[in-house]
């Protein structure tokens, strides 16, 4: 089994508004335990709201207002002795020494950081795809400019043409057409933007690239491409993606594990096969159940009832007030996870644990 | 055989760009399909196919260039918009954007039926009301006097059906009813026009891109590209052995879920939108992997195999 690359301990990510005088509190992560290993993909899903996309901010380090860190740690592994990752140890190390006092074992907690090192981080260690992507290049910029700006900030020592000559190769290397560069983002279409900022953020070979729904709002066929992109990426580099979905169709196509979000909270993970084969949790059974497939017309039922308020969520278990097989206990006290074997957690009552 | 709704040499023209350059970019070209009583047909496509212009012309809300729709087997254009909407409702793609955030809900379902004047007075007004909602697994009495923001987007497009149901259309046209709907919640709104057709004999005009969903629910399908149907028919021969190569490629371009059969091959992405609008003959031929020389010069035919309608001409 690979090396651990990033992993969260016991992480609370809270947003907290003031509210004409009185404190609103969403808890969108509430104690979620990650553990991500090199060189795979790995798979989050959940219903809109479930505090996926707040996930992936903490992970990546972005955590701004009103978005708070309550409690839990994001720890990336940034030097493994090997040459890959020598690179974003001296990159950290090279600014503000006092970085070497909190590294243990070539682990950081992302909180010690400084602006500057997470800016230095960011694009070679790891990289961020938002969601909307389609929108977040410049719209008066020609791609070029948008590339060179972005080569010019992050890495030092090059010239315009050196800065311009990487773009090429790179675009070249990922099968896009070359006239991009000349073209205006409002010239290509949803599609080709998508992979173009897929593009630029595997630009300088970054550990860990975290997409949020990288795929939702393109067609069947664009979709596909975009996969086959990040899969070839991912075996160019042999990195990590963190990959952010609700389409379980996506999922089964490109992840090797998926973990199950659901309010704030990972309440299963195991390898795709065993999501998708044999799921333990009454709400992954009800996603993958749902899912509609050809040559099979039996009626299929949606999850009942309708998703958690993340500003008031049901006691105990949240999933509770729609599980069919709730029981007294459910409703007191949210279950910790139990491991059914090596690679599959589960937090659920229904393992008999407790 | 009657039909709800047929459509007949549907055609749009839009002219693109100024008055030196002009484009004409045809987004329907010669759309013909129909719509039986108590079916679900599904008009299927990626977006810029044509499949909305197609609907929005359906649904009145644009002229076509040439060709005429016939509701009831009465031409559209001669009836007046309140025999019309009486009979055809639409239900729309984004929840959230059906209701006025500042309004409430049930103010949209008085002010229908009073615009049709479904009932005598506020008391029968609720019964009807409450009668559509529990249609639709809702109650009067938990919606009453409640704004969209209290509702999850599941919820919102149940109510939006339901509103659509007040007039006993026999028609519904849903443009992308599910795209904007949470995937956990999806099924109940598809397994509500099952429901609808079965119970109350509702046709619905299914229109989507997810051909998973459709497959599901739908009876018959069209598939359209670039302003063509290029192959309709019932839905278990199209999308369990399609014909025409596009609709292959769109069948296996669905993620299935299954890791077992994860996607091989390299897929060819279109080029410009644009350029396959105005290419000459069969408008696929660019990423077609049949593809023959008579495809660039000429437009294929429909033909007409068994039940099935495909317009290749691998066939001709």
């Amino acid at each position: 089994m690979s090396q651990t690359i990033l992993r969260t301990e016991q992480l609370k990510a809270f947003y907290v508004l003031d509210v004409y005088g009185t404190q609103k509190v969403v808890k969108a992560v509430d104690g979620v335990d990650l553990d991500i290993r090199e060189n795979e993909v790995y798979g989050i899903a959940g219903e809109s709201g479930c505090g996926k996309t707040t996930l992936l901010k903490a992970l990546a380090a972005a955590i701004e207002p009103p978005l708070r860190l309550i409690g839990g740690k994001v720890i990336y592994r940034v030097a493994t002795g090997d040459e890959v990752n020598a690179e974003p140890l001296s990159l950290l190390s090279m600014p503000d020494a006092a970085v070497d006092r909190y590294l243990t074992d070539g682990e950081i907690d992302v909180a010690c950081l400084s602006a500057e090192a997470k800016r230095r981080l960011r694009w070679r260690y790891i990289s961020y795809v938002p969601q909307g992507s389609m929108s977040v290049l410049n719209p008066v910029a020609k791609l070029k400019d948008t590339y060179r700006d972005f080569i010019e900030s992050h890495v030092s020592g090059k010239t315009r043409r050196d800065a311009f000559q990487l773009a090429k190769e790179h675009i070249v290397e990922l099968g896009l057409p070359l006239e991009i560069l000349d073209a205006y983002p409002h010239q290509l279409s949803g599609g080709m933007r998508q992979r173009v900022t897929i593009a630029l953020a595997a630009l300088l070979k970054p550990r860990i690239i975290i997409g949020d729904e990288p795929t939702t709002a393109l067609d069947v066929v664009v979709q596909r491409g975009v996969v086959q992109l990040l899969k070839e990426i991912q075996r160019k580099l042999e990195n990590t993606i963190v990959l952010v979905t609700h389409d379980m169709g996506v999922q089964a196509n490109i992840a090797d594990r998926v973990g199950i979000m659901y309010a704030g909270k990972i309440v299963e993970e195991a390898t795709t096969k065993t999501i998708f084969d044999e799921p333990f949790h009454p709400y992954t059974q009800y996603l993958i159940s749902s899912l509609p497939r050809f040559g099979d017309k039996s009626p299929r039922e949606s999850v009942p009832g309708s998703p958690p308020s993340l500003l008031d969520p049901p006691s105990g278990c949240p999933f509770h007030p729609r599980c069919p097989h709730t029981m007294d206990l459910c409703a007191e006290q949210m279950p910790d996870h139990v491991r059914l074997d090596a690679s599959h957690r589960v937090a659920c009552w229904l393992t008999g644990a407790g | 055989m009657d039909k709800v709704l047929e459509v007949d040499q549907l055609t749009k023209v839009f002219s693109l760009g100024n008055m030196l350059s002009r484009v004409r970019i045809t987004a329907t070209d010669h759309v013909s399909f129909y719509v039986k009583p108590a079916e679900i047909f599904a008009l299927a496509g990626e977006s810029g196919c044509g499949k909305t212009t197609t609907a929005r012309m359906v649904m009145g809300f644009e002229a076509p260039t040439s060709g005429t729709i016939y509701y009831r087997g009465e031409r559209a254009a001669r009836k007046e918009k309140v025999w019309l909407t009486r009979g055809t409702q639409v239900i729309f793609q984004d929840p959230f954007g059906t209701f006025n955030p500042l309004r409430t809900v049930d103010s949209y379902f008085f002010e229908t039926v009073h615009n049709y004047r479904l009932a005598g007075g506020k008391k029968e007004a609720i019964g009807l009301i409450d009668q559509k909602l529990r249609a639709v697994g809702l109650s009067y009495d938990e919606f009453s006097g409640k704004y969209p923001s209290e509702f999850s987007g599941g919820q919102l497009q149940r109510i939006s059906i339901s509103r659509a149901l007040l007039t006993n259309p026999t028609l519904l046209i849903a443009d992308e009813p599910v795209s904007m709907v949470d995937a956990s919640l999806r099924m109940s709104i598809v397994n509500l026009f099952k429901k609808l057709k079965e119970e109350l004999g509702v046709s619905v005009l299914y229109i989507t891109h997810d051909l998973a969903t459709a497959y599901y629910v739908s009876d018959r399908i069209a598939v359209m590209f670039r302003g063509n149907i290029v192959e309709m028919g019932p839905v278990e021969q199209v999308l369990m052995d399609p014909k025409h190569p596009y609709t292959r490629l769109l069948r296996e371009s669905i993620p299935e879920a299954d890791p077992n059969k994860r996607w091989s091959g390299v897929v060819k992405l279109t080029e410009l939108e644009q350029q396959e609008y105005l290419r000459q003959g069969c408008r696929f031929a660019g990423r077609c992997p049949v593809f023959m020389e008579v495809c660039r010069g000429q437009a294929p035919a429909d033909v007409q195999i068994g039940d099935l309608l495909v317009k290749c001409h691998k066939y001709t």
